[in-house]
């Protein structure tokens, strides 16, 4: 598991609580894990601020799974 | 989270002002801003003045970094302007320049706040309106809408951020003594309202203060009339 996976599940687990073993890379906040849309825009603001990046709106939006936020993450650090 | 930081938009003059020392008096640490803060003193160091045009993105792009420094636990959108006229005379430029800093002007200040309150998990957002956006106005079909609108905002955003104990609500202010009515008060104005009398600032300021405590904490997506008596639903 990379790091970066690593940190997104305890994040997204921490948050929405969620079981470590019930998640998959391809869990969607929303779907499978019961976020609302508040839940949607910290999971965005949590990830930021542990990276330390900044997420633009219109790609944040497309931020919807474990995987996807992983990809994004590693794709700009 | 310190739930005493306020952020007054417009808070040169007017409502704005009476805003600002009322907050101050009250302990707050207050971050005014209007378009041009360098004519602007403060002989207090909880009240400092910031240059901010909320009509203009690239001014408040430019603002982020203070309110992210500031941290406000408290936002009055208070600043607005009017550029009235029949509507038949009205210009496409007078109907977008109000529209766009009142209405868009609020949106896009609140934006900038709002992130810091989710993350503290507690905020109060008063958007500072107009009983014209209720009742209506002749010769302000601008105005007018873009302070309902600004009550529609209200609503919506507060029942988006309710959840994180940020509450968001409108004062509708009536006819209140300040620049903006200056020459709109007369004889036959006051004998319509059952007070008997126009408003002053501080009739604002107290319920802003009030919205702002920890005493309205069950209050939220409310437009609260405060004009005298002079309109009743």
């Amino acid at each position: 598991m990379s790091e970066v996976l690593n940190k997104v599940v305890d994040i997204v687990c921490d948050r929405l609580s969620a079981n470590k073993d019930d998640v998959s890379p391809e869990s969607s906040f929303v779907e499978d894990l019961g976020a609302d849309s508040l839940d949607t825009v910290e999971l965005v603001m949590a990830f930021e601020e542990e990276f330390e990046v900044e997420i633009p709106d219109d790609e944040a939006e497309r931020i919807t799974t474990i995987q996807s936020a992983v990809e994004w993450i590693e794709g700009n650090s | 989270m310190d739930k005493n930081r306020v952020l007054i938009t417009g808070g040169s003059r007017g409502i704005g002002k009476g805003l600002c020392d009322a907050f101050l008096s009250d302990g707050y640490e207050v971050l005014a801003t209007c378009r041009d803060a360098s004519q602007m003193t403060s002989k207090d160091k909880n009240l400092i003045y910031e240059s901010l045009d909320i009509s203009n993105p690239v001014s408040l792009e430019e603002f982020k970094s203070v309110v992210d420094d500031f941290k406000p636990s408290v936002l009055i959108n208070n600043a607005g302007i009017t550029k009235d006229n029949l509507f038949l005379r009205m210009s496409d430029e007078e109907w977008t320049d109000v529209l766009n800093t009142n209405l868009t002007g609020t949106f896009r200040v609140t934006k900038l706040v709002a992130k810091l309150m989710l993350k503290a998990k507690w905020g109060r957002i008063i958007n500072i309106s107009s009983i014209s956006g209720i009742m209506g106005n002749p010769g302000q079909t601008n105005y007018s809408a873009s302070k309902a609108g600004m009550d529609g905002f209200t609503r919506s955003l507060a029942k988006e951020l309710g959840a994180r104990n940020i509450t968001v609500n409108s004062i509708s202010p009536g006819f209140i003594e300040t620049d903006m009515t200056k020459g709109l008060i007369d004889e036959s104005l006051i004998e319509k309202i059952p007070l008997g009398r126009a408003g002053q600032v501080s009739d604002i300021a107290s319920i802003a203060l009030f919205l702002a405590s920890e005493k309205a904490n069950y209050i939220t997506g409310q437009t609260l009339v405060v004009d005298g008596g002079l309109f009743m639903k």
